[in-house]
């Protein structure tokens, strides 16, 4: 029942120094309005060798993300856009932190976006990360992750 | 001109586009992204700015064209056009989105036009000298060369 923006990467890497003791799976939700924003995060964590099973859903908007969840999808990670049309990240998250949903939601936000910083991580974001995302930038978010399993 | 050649004038390109504040480290996360599974993963990501960016900048100008200028729809248009230009490094198109912004927040219209003037300015000189970084990538290719990123 995957959607057409899910992208399932076997992560296959001798190199890594953890490969014994590396995640199963890791599934992320990229929440952003913008294509171009999306297809650069998506590239980036699908690149990572953090879990042997990678597996990557998008959405465009607030309401789509919560839409999902309404479906029946879990992610480990979100990645919440503040602005965005329809539904925004910081109403998406309260939603989604309403109705239960416990996964690490980690806030997007560009530099100079002030007071809604605050409203949108009162929202019950994890955490908030300034756009644009870097590789490093989600390695330590899984390394977070691992860390509270 | 032989493959080393033209590697060295592609490398001598970049270099002095990275100098001169037309591209910055996000750029070079996104050659990084690009591999053989993804190989034109770079131009697919420019391709979208691009486009995303000659749509913003024409709702730009009709926006600002209106008896009443509606501000928060300007701002929407030039938070995207950051939004996009940061996560391809387009840092001097970045740099007057943050300008532009300001003007938006104080209403002053014919700040915002200067601003609109200017990233037209910047966007179209990156867009030439994108186009010409892609030109010297196929010449290498087609003459037998590697993927030089």
């Amino acid at each position: 029942m995957a959607s057409p923006s899910t992208r399932i990467d076997d992560g296959h890497d001798m190199d890594s120094v953890n490969s014994g003791l590396m995640r199963e799976k890791l599934s992320v939700l990229v929440v952003d309005n913008d294509a171009l924003v999306r297809k650069v995060h998506e590239k980036i964590v699908s690149k990572l060798k953090v879990a042997k099973q990678v597996q990557i859903q998008t959405a465009t908007n607030g309401k789509e993300a919560l839409d999902l969840h309404l479906s029946g999808s879990s992610f480990d990670i979100i990645l919440m856009d503040m602005q965005m049309p329809i539904m925004d990240g910081t109403e998406a998250t309260k939603e989604l932190r309403a109705m239960g949903v416990e996964s690490m939601i980690v806030g997007v936000t560009s530099a100079d976006a002030r007071a809604d910083k605050e409203a949108f991580t009162e929202a019950g974001l994890d955490q908030c990360l300034a756009k644009p995302l870097t590789a490093d930038k989600i390695k330590s978010l899984v390394e977070t992750l691992e860390k509270n399993k | 001109m032989d493959v080393a050649q033209l590697k060295r004038q592609l490398f001598e390109y970049t270099t002095l586009l990275f100098h001169e504040g037309f591209l910055d480290e996000q750029f070079t996360q996104l050659q990084q992204l690009q591999d053989e599974n993804n190989p034109d993963f770079v131009v697919e990501v420019v391709s979208l700015f691009f486009d995303d960016s000659e749509r913003l900048l024409n709702e730009l100008a009709k926006a600002l064209d209106q008896q009443n200028t509606d501000f928060k729809k300007v701002d929407a248009h030039v938070h995207q056009l950051k939004g996009s230009s940061s996560s391809i490094g387009a840092q001097r198109v970045q740099r007057v989105c943050i300008t532009f912004r300001n003007y938006c927040q104080d209403k002053n219209v014919e700040g915002c036009l200067k601003c609109l003037q200017q990233v037209k300015h910047e966007y179209s000189l990156v867009k030439n000298k994108l186009e010409t970084l892609f030109t010297l990538e196929k010449q290498i290719l087609a003459a037998g060369g590697s993927a030089p990123m």
